[in-house]
């Protein structure tokens, strides 16, 4: 805001040099935050946690899916769906292991939580914040630097232990990947990285109006939990509430109402959001996420959704989750801007 | 440049809500000198200084340094002014010559060029020898010298230092004194201090202005005050005579330019209208005293500040009794 000079006839050389000054502080901060997350104790928390996770849902996958194919064998009436094996290693669980799938969604969201929850606090604390702010940098430079550094972090860390995942399953079980399923996975993987995204955003929110790390942690962490475990049981007692369906009479006149009220209050949480994206992603047996009626359903043949199709069902999903990212970060955004930074 | 006033500043105030910590300021900072900015805590000594670098915009008023108007063109303010804040903070998972090579970074200064700099001023500020150790570890004092070196990095024309002495022992004082001091003599930078440790000050500033609830009441060189307080008929003497006797007293008594006296141990100490030193070493030398202890205040900071501070508050509580207590109320919730 008051970084930003005034004047809307500026030369062209006047341009060039601002924008040098953006690109030079922003890749400076950059550098730095990548740099100090890549040596904190925290980033090795994360690592051994995320490693721990991989391993678990790698070993709960094969011993899942080789329990899921002896019991084929054993049983001649129900043959063993052998199609989208590779994508398998990652939404089967197994000896109680949760899949990879489910993991990430449960566990994903602490990474950017305790990548994002005292970012901008702390350095108000310690008094850097205001030593950076006299510098002649663009304000904004430090939100976007702090963002753009954990973001990238997230996206590696991503993307080498879904990788890992399946390099270890192919190693293991000798299931190749399709091209689709390739795709399929990385697809899924973007999702990921926007979901995890989604939290350090939220944390980084946290972080900007709160005056305490432990404030902007437990506040983020509440936030999760209720996203994760709460969200679900508010939504079916609001639909309840509208919607009845106590009687039979009720069921049946507001059954269809109760249900979509339902879905649609889950959608909110960036929570159900990502997992009803990834079950369609990562299952192509999936052909609906809405309420089918039967009418619908006559004459369909029961088939894989191709592809595109899988993306066509998701693309609101994506969407939703990108908007939430960038309204979290924006408010962080402005209300930064915005603030008066102070020694204490 | 031909302008010899670097800092200006034209009715600059900053109210938050119905509060005003700064109000009407006016203030003028020659290129190459020291200048304090003096006041108790809340006085709006830090909001100025916001003000000055850009970092919170004025109410009312502008302020510029160097030409450049402060709020719009903070970009530019900020390459030539260094500002050391209060309880500077250096990131403590990182060395002293890590947090000078982010600085100068972030300052744009070539790669190649940055060791040497900063090698060059850690050895200036004396802390070469714990360059490599995390800031972490460092004492105050050692925060308050890489402090310094940090704000010399871009090598600024003009330096912002907020309550720089808070919290430095003696000796650590002396030291980071005597620095302030040749960046005025030797690099011929301006130096805009503010603090409410009068002493230290004193010792090296070319002028000095008191800031009290938010306006300047008084600003200029520390003799310059001085003398203004003496022609405003202020004197303060400290006497101590051997014997102390009823006699004594009696001439004390008598003198009618005495406004006040009060006794602390053997020592009287004298207010009055009138410089009273040549009479009273005259009746003691003709009686046959003993002058122990003989000292005039008056013209060092400590009485300037008491004298003007006074003063404000005596208007103030003249214009509204029911103010005062809830304004140093406000003093204390202002300053975390």
């Amino acid at each position: 805001m008051t970084d930003t000079a005034a004047g809307s006839t500026v030369s062209a050389a006047e341009k060039g040099k601002r924008r040098d000054i953006r690109y030079r502080s922003l890749n400076a901060l950059y550098r730095k935050e990548m740099a100090d997350h890549v040596t904190s104790r925290r980033f090795i928390i994360i690592l051994v946690l995320v490693i721990a996770m991989t391993v678990a849902s790698v070993y709960g996958a094969v011993t899942g899916i080789s329990a899921a194919i002896r019991d084929a064998a054993m049983d001649s009436k129900s043959a063993f769906d052998s199609s989208y094996m590779f994508l398998k290693l990652y939404t089967t669980g197994g000896s109680s292991i949760p899949s990879y799938m489910s993991l990430i969604a449960l566990i994903g969201p602490f990474i950017g939580l305790i990548l994002g929850f005292d970012s901008i606090n702390s350095e108000k604390n310690s008094g850097t914040l205001n030593r950076l702010v006299s510098q002649p940098i663009y304000r904004d430079s430090i939100i976007i630097g702090k963002f753009l550094a954990s973001a990238t972090l997230i996206a590696v860390m991503i993307l080498s232990t879904g990788i890992a995942v399946g390099c270890a399953g192919f190693l293991v079980s000798g299931i190749r990947p399709t091209g689709e399923e390739a795709v399929r996975v990385l697809i899924y993987l973007i999702y990921t990285i926007v979901y995890i995204s989604f939290w350090l955003a939220m944390a980084m929110l946290f972080s900007v109006f709160t005056r305490h790390a432990a404030t902007s942690a437990l506040a983020s962490i509440a936030l999760w939990l209720f996203f994760a475990i709460f969200m679900s049981l508010l939504a079916g007692v609001l639909a309840n509430a509208v919607y009845p369906v106590n009687t039979e009479y009720q069921q049946a006149f507001n059954g269809l109402n109760n249900y979509n009220l339902n879905l649609n209050l889950n959608r909110i949480s960036p929570y159900y959001l990502y997992s009803e994206a990834g079950s369609v992603l990562m299952n192509p047996a999936t052909r609906a996420i809405n309420a089918v009626s039967y009418a619908q359903l006559v004459g369909a043949l029961n088939g894989y959704l191709p592809l595109g199709q899988s993306l066509l069902l998701i693309w609101p999903h994506l969407v939703g989750l990108l908007a939430l990212t960038f309204a979290a970060f924006t408010i962080s955004y402005v209300g930064f801007m915005r603030q008066e930074i102070r020694g204490n | 440049m031909a302008d010899s006033t670097i800092i200006r500043t034209r009715d600059l105030t900053k109210a938050y809500g119905t509060k005003v910590a700064v109000n009407h300021l006016n203030l003028e900072i020659r290129r190459g000198e020291i200048f304090g900015l003096l006041g108790p805590n809340g006085a709006g000594k830090t909001t100025t200084i916001l003000m000055l670098l850009g970092l919170t915009e004025p109410t009312l008023g502008d302020a510029q340094i160097d030409g450049h108007d402060c709020t719009r063109e903070s970009m530019l303010v900020k390459r030539i002014t260094g500002y050391l804040p209060d309880n500077v903070g250096f990131y403590s998972d990182l060395t002293g010559r890590e947090n000078l090579r982010f600085t100068a970074r972030l300052n744009g200064i070539p790669e190649k060029e940055i060791d040497p700099l900063v090698d060059s001023l850690l050895e200036r500020v004396g802390m070469a020898h714990a360059a490599d150790q995390k800031t972490g570890t460092y004492s105050k004092g050692m925060r308050q010298r890489l402090g310094i070196a940090d704000v010399l990095i871009k090598d600024p024309e003009v330096i912002i230092m907020d309550e720089p002495t808070v919290g430095l022992d003696p000796e650590g004082m002396r030291e980071f004194l005597t620095l302030i001091r040749q960046l005025s003599t030797e690099d011929g930078k301006t130096v805009l201090v503010s603090s409410h440790q009068l002493y230290q000050i004193q010792q090296i500033c070319d002028r000095v202005g008191i800031f009290v609830d938010g306006s300047l009441i008084a600003c200029g060189g520390i003799g310059e005050l001085g003398s203004q307080i003496a022609a405003r008929g202020h004197y303060t003497l400290e006497i101590e005579a051997e014997p102390c006797d009823d006699r004594f007293l009696g001439y004390l008594g008598g003198l009618k330019e005495i406004t006040d006296i009060s006794k602390e141990g053997n020592t009287f100490v004298i207010s009055s209208t009138e410089d009273l030193r040549s009479g009273i070493t005259q009746f003691l030398g003709t009686h046959g005293y003993k002058l122990l202890h003989m000292h005039q205040k008056g013209g060092d900071l400590d009485e300037i500040y008491r004298v003007y501070f006074e003063e404000a508050e005596k208007e103030e509580g003249d214009e509204n009794d029911d103010r005062h207590g809830s304004r140093k109320h406000r003093f204390g919730r202002r300053e975390r």
